[in-house]
């Protein structure tokens, strides 16, 4: 789409978009020029700074501390996939008392902001009820609140933007509410979700940092407690440095799975011809999901 | 209700705090979404190619580490001695600006095609097709995703305090050292962003009702 905003360049037009694109390459070297000048000039590429990343203690330190990231994002994710599921299931009801209270969880656990949702699970349960809450479970329960909640509406959403005629087909053949849902709607609409519930999950990698503010021992804490050790010349912004190239790299690996399964879907096209596959619908509701 | 009342003063220069940060974070990011979302359709290879790295990046960095940068990092290169305020509103802008670009591509998507045709055939310019034919027209798909990226955005204020800003998700620690229970404290801010995150969630949802366009 984006392509039809002009028209093939003329030989002005070409002129002018070729000074265009020197100016913003010049501007973004500067700028980027100008970070790297400051960090050559701060002494942050200097060999002894970057001696840790030699060191066998420190690379276990940063392995372990990788694992703790990744238990926390495993467990986290399978818990809110399941709290989405049965929360869905609950909105999706048809019985009031039933869908009344989920949904009053759902609007909740999203409205409220997950650093706050861990410090009450952390801070406040340990110190105000004397219950002992490790960072670890305070995190994922948290990861599992706030995305679960987001993750029943994403469900919520697939099931309820299927053509009608799917269940009224259904009930045709004499299915009953459960049948119709596992078997007709749930296949279809996880199928649609699919790339948005990746993309959910990116977020739920990404929030695992959060982890950081109640010292579990991930990767952002372990960077800042070598970034402190003097004896090895204080190197947080190497360790930074390292700490978000992992970060990035495990973030854009799900995303671009995310976008496969995307294109994947939009290429085999929906299972009712007549609806045609619309995208831009399914766009937003990704472009939504994907904020943390 | 103790815990409320007593800290009266404590609750509301942490809420007016956060408000701050996130009304000029907010203006800040629309601002920067919308120059990155300019750079993304426009006919300079270089720039649409600069504007989908960054957002590529960005969208994939957790924001604790945007953060973690500017407070930790920051210092150390010495470049101009900012206020930790000025700081994390420069996280929170660079982080939600790639989330503000998507959101007003996206929209920009929803136009139809002949639209843009229409006005090429009439002889605009890119600058003129953006600006008098497809954002205008843009923007009603683009408000309603707009308004839960700014709400993202509020809640994500909270992780500054996580960094020592002081606004509404540090009060714990104040309570804490004043001997105040922390759950009942916490409890009160929770309700403090609900009161601040449900309006906006209604604005979002009206919004979204009236302006869908049928197409």
């Amino acid at each position: 789409m984006t392509a039809v905003l002009y028209d093939v360049p003329g030989p002005r037009a070409r002129r002018r978009n070729l000074l265009l694109g020197v100016v913003g390459v010049a501007l973004v070297l500067a700028v980027a020029g100008f970070v790297v000048y400051r960090f050559a000039v701060t002494g942050q590429f200097d060999p002894d700074v970057w001696q840790w990343i030699l060191y066998k203690n420190v690379q276990l330190l940063l392995l372990d501390a990788l694992l703790n990231t990744l238990r926390a994002f495993a467990v986290a994710a399978v818990l809110a996939l399941l709290f989405g599921a049965v929360f869905a299931a609950g909105r999706l009801s048809d019985h009031r008392w039933v869908s009344g209270p989920a949904t009053a969880v759902v609007e909740f656990f999203r409205a409220v902001p997950l650093l706050v949702l861990i410090f009450i699970l952390y801070f406040g349960v340990s110190r105000g009820l004397g219950v002992n809450v490790s960072a670890f479970t305070a995190l994922v329960l948290g990861l599992m609140l706030y995305n679960g909640s987001v993750l029943a509406e994403v469900f919520r959403a697939g099931v309820v933007s299927l053509p009608r005629g799917q269940s009224e087909a259904a009930y045709a053949l004499g299915m009953r509410k459960t049948q119709v849902m596992t078997n007709v709607l749930l296949p279809q609409a996880l199928r649609a979700m699919l790339p948005t519930i990746v993309s959910q999950l990116v977020v739920v990698l990404k929030d695992t940092a959060l982890g950081f503010l109640i010292l579990y021992p991930e990767l952002l804490y372990q960077a800042r407690f070598l970034g402190s050790q003097g004896q090895l010349g204080s190197p947080i912004l190497p360790v930074a440095m390292v700490v978000a190239a992992i970060y990035i790299t495990m973030c854009l690996l799900l995303s671009q799975f995310a976008h496969y399964l995307e294109r994947r879907t939009r290429r085999s096209g929906r299972a009712d011809p007549a609806a045609p596959p619309d995208d831009t619908a399914i766009e937003m509701q990704q472009v939504r999901a994907g904020t943390p | 209700m103790n815990v409320l009342l007593d800290n009266l003063g404590l609750y509301g220069s942490a809420f007016v705090g956060t408000v701050e940060l996130f009304l000029i974070a907010a203006v800040g990011s629309i601002v920067g979404g919308m120059l990155l979302a300019a750079m993304r359709v426009s006919p300079v290879p270089v720039l649409r190619a600069f504007g989908a790295g960054y957002v590529n990046v960005v969208r994939n960095t957790p924001l604790t580490l945007v953060f973690f940068f500017f407070a930790f990092a920051y210092p150390r290169l010495e470049i101009a001695d900012l206020s930790f305020f000025a700081r994390a509103c420069a996280a929170l802008i660079i982080y939600t600006s790639a989330f503000v670009c998507e959101v007003v591509r996206s929209g920009v998507n929803t136009v139809p095609v002949g639209q843009a045709e229409a006005s090429r055939a009439l002889g605009f310019s890119f600058g003129q097709t953006l600006g008098s034919i497809i954002l205008p027209q843009a923007l009603r798909s683009v408000v309603p995703p707009l308004t839960s990226v700014e709400i993202a955005l509020l809640k994500n204020t909270t992780i500054a305090a996580g960094f020592a800003v002081f606004e509404a998700g540090g009060i714990y620690q104040n309570l804490s050292e004043r001997g105040y229970n922390v759950l009942v404290g916490l409890l009160w801010v929770a309700l403090g962003f609900l009161i601040l995150v449900i309006p906006l969630t209604l604005l979002q949802r009206n919004l979204e009702q009236r302006w869908s366009v049928a197409r």
